[in-house]
């Protein structure tokens, strides 16, 4: 049981390449943190800086209040679960679980104790005398667990341990991992980059991009309140809509240069009447997509003034379109014209090129 | 068409046999002809059934040397050859997996040098350093010695290069774990990186054993005793006779005698040589 705290830590290869641009945060004595951020933001060099797989160019790590910079990954007490399990296989689910304990020397009888107890959580008491080759995915995801639980570590590190599992396993696994964290109270570190294992395993939220933290926080918190434009788009599936603050007229002071986003939850259809403050946007529906309990409706902006838009990212709308999420499967044909309104409350608004968030 | 699949199935079994036959022919007339008495055979008069001096020749063969000449008997050569190939093989294998997990796990100042310069090492077998190693074995007094009939065989580039390649195939992530786990670098190899090589390492075995095995020029130049010979210079030797009748039984028992080892290497590690052609897990 530990705090894991960094401290202005910092990740320079010797081509010169800044993977890890300054982080501070701190995980609290059995807390769930979560990093999420798309490939390339550093967020798995950050975990495996934790465990000591990677040097650390400057700053501080600290876990149970010892700085552990220059202690090497078997010395600090902590036990990592990779996304390619990396089972030993030769050796029996028994010995994959075993092989850290007999490697620190413990005695016997208490290894069998703790590897037939972590077996006995994980449902793999069956298959003890197997090799990793005989398992499912699943299964050798719960080898993997044992392996780390068994050591009965201060912090558990997950380098997006459930990204080679199908998504039904996916689920179900995720949901796993949550109970058993809750039940053995251990502090955990978790890398993804799939936001809704992000939203619904973290008790923090460290969303990161570019080698940096965009925001921190519980998770609903930063649904509610991104604190960039970033966050905005990567949190909530589908994304946030953004537009240039310019193409609606809102006065907002400092936010006249800014980006105003509204998540396609929060727009409601209303074909007449403008209640004070909503923001109405005329739409021509251009895709629907059915999605069973709900319908997700894609609609084009006509263009306003310069028709200047602010460009597009992979995995965003493209400029001047709005998608509007609507519960239940009716739907206006393709073509036809619809008015959506954006309450004042739900709207989002941020300056500095959206680097900043600004309350309305 | 059942006609012609019939034919198609023959063709090539047609072929495969002829093959058979064209191979395994002159090894069953050194069979035949080591079961005859001497004089059979140098009448010119070659048999192609079994003879009644089997059991007589392969005694002698084995045990005792011969009157007529200055052989030494073929058991003490084949125990010669035998802990030559078996050095050869333990050590090349030793050596390169070794020099591979050097080059492959650490980093270390000059570490592709280091590799290239083991790989360079391929354009240079003992045939073309012949002089230099055999006048450093000499310095050493090592002439007339085991260590000196295996020591300078034992440095190999192709095995190197095949560890490497294996290694490369490792998961980083099981280097990784093994770290986590306690594990340091000689706990890995032993633990984790060996019993993953196992049948890598019988596959390099039966390779590298036949090559230690069929060694003809080195000892020939560094063994001046005759009971150091190996057992592929003393067929050379009992068939170069002066003076004298060639031995044919008898150079033909130790022909047979000579193939039986390597059969025996592939045979016993037949098993384990196809499990390291078909097992894919890492």
């Amino acid at each position: 049981m530990a705090n894991v705290t960094l401290r202005n830590v910092r990740k320079a290869y010797p081509n010169g390449f800044e993977a890890i641009k300054g982080i501070d945060f701190d995980v609290g004595d059995g807390q769930f943190c979560v990093l999420v951020g798309p490939s390339g933001c550093g967020k798995s060099t950050l975990l495996r800086m934790v465990a000591g797989l990677e040097t650390i160019t400057s700053g501080e790590i600290d876990i149970g209040g010892r700085v552990v910079n220059q202690i090497e990954p078997a010395d600090r007490d902590i036990a990592m679960v990779f996304q390619n399990y990396a089972l030993y296989p030769h050796m029996s689910v028994y010995n994959n679980m075993a092989y850290g304990l007999r490697n620190r020397g413990m005695p016997k009888p208490e290894i069998d104790t703790r590897v037939q107890e972590s077996a006995r959580i994980l449902e793999l008491s069956a298959m003890l005398d197997r090799r990793p080759g005989q398992l499912s995915g699943g299964q050798r995801q719960r080898v993997a667990m044992g392996r780390a639980i068994v050591r009965q570590p201060k912090v558990f590190l997950f380098d997006e341990p459930l990204s080679n599992l199908d998504a039904k396993l996916r689920i179900a696994m995720r949901v796993e991992i949550r109970k058993l964290q809750r039940r053995l109270n251990t502090t955990s570190i978790y890398v993804t980059h799939d936001q809704l294992e992000a939203m619904t395993l973290a008790d923090i939220l460290v969303v990161m991009n570019g080698g940096q933290v965009e925001q921190i926080g519980n998770p609903l918190d930063v649904y509610k309140k991104p604190a960039t434009t970033f966050v905005a788009t990567f949190i909530g599936a589908p994304p946030m809509n953004l537009m240039p603050a310019r193409h609606a007229s809102l006065n907002i002071p400092g936010a006249a240069d800014g980006v105003i986003g509204i998540r396609p939850e929060d727009l409601e259809i209303a074909n007449q009447g403008t209640p004070e403050g909503a923001l109405p946007f005329e739409l021509t529906v251009a895709a629907v997509e059915h999605v069973g309990a709900e319908t997700y409706i894609y609609g084009m902006r006509p263009q306003q003034g310069d028709a200047d838009t602010i460009s597009a990212r992979p995995g965003e709308p493209p400029p001047g379109e709005i998608l509007v999420r609507v519960p239940g499967q009716d739907a206006p044909a393709i073509g036809e014209k619809i008015r959506v309104l954006a309450p004042r409350e739900r709207l989002h608004v941020f300056g500095e090129g959206g680097r900043k968030r600004i309350e309305l | 068409m059942v006609e012609h699949r019939r034919f198609g199935n023959l063709l090539p079994h047609l072929v495969l046999l002829t093959g058979v036959a064209i191979v395994a022919f002159p090894v069953y007339l050194a069979i035949i002809a080591s079961t005859h008495d001497n004089t059979v055979i140098a009448n010119g008069q070659m048999p192609l059934y079994p003879g009644t001096h089997g059991l007589e020749t392969y005694w002698n063969t084995i045990v005792s040397g011969t009157g007529k000449t200055t052989r030494e008997p073929v058991g003490g050569m084949m125990l010669n050859s035998l802990i030559m190939a078996l050095g050869i093989a333990a050590g090349k294998i030793a050596i390169s997996i070794i020099s591979a997990y050097a080059i492959v796990f650490f980093s270390f100042p000059f570490r592709m040098t280091a590799f290239w310069t083991i790989f360079i090492t391929l354009m240079l077998p003992v045939e073309v350093r012949i002089f230099p190693t055999y006048k450093i074995t000499s310095d050493l007094h090592l002439l007339d010695s085991y260590s000196g009939l295996i020591l300078p065989l034992i440095a190999s580039a192709t095995a190197t290069l095949l560890f490497r390649q294996f290694f490369m195939t490792v998961p980083k992530e099981l280097v990784e774990a093994s770290k986590m786990d306690g594990a340091g670098p000689i706990r890995f190899f032993f633990d984790t990186l060996l019993p993953l090589s196992v049948t890598n390492i019988a596959a390099l075995f039966v390779i590298l054993f036949i090559y230690g095995w069929n060694q003809y020029l080195w000892p020939l130049l560094i063994t001046t005793r005759d009971n150091m010979q190996t057992i592929v210079i003393g067929i050379k030797k009992i068939i170069d006779v002066h003076d004298a009748l060639t031995e044919w039984s008898v150079a033909m028992a130790t022909a047979v005698l000579a193939m039986l080892p390597p059969v025996a290497v592939v045979v016993l590690m037949q098993r384990l040589f196809v499990k390291g052609l078909i097992e894919t897990e890492k």
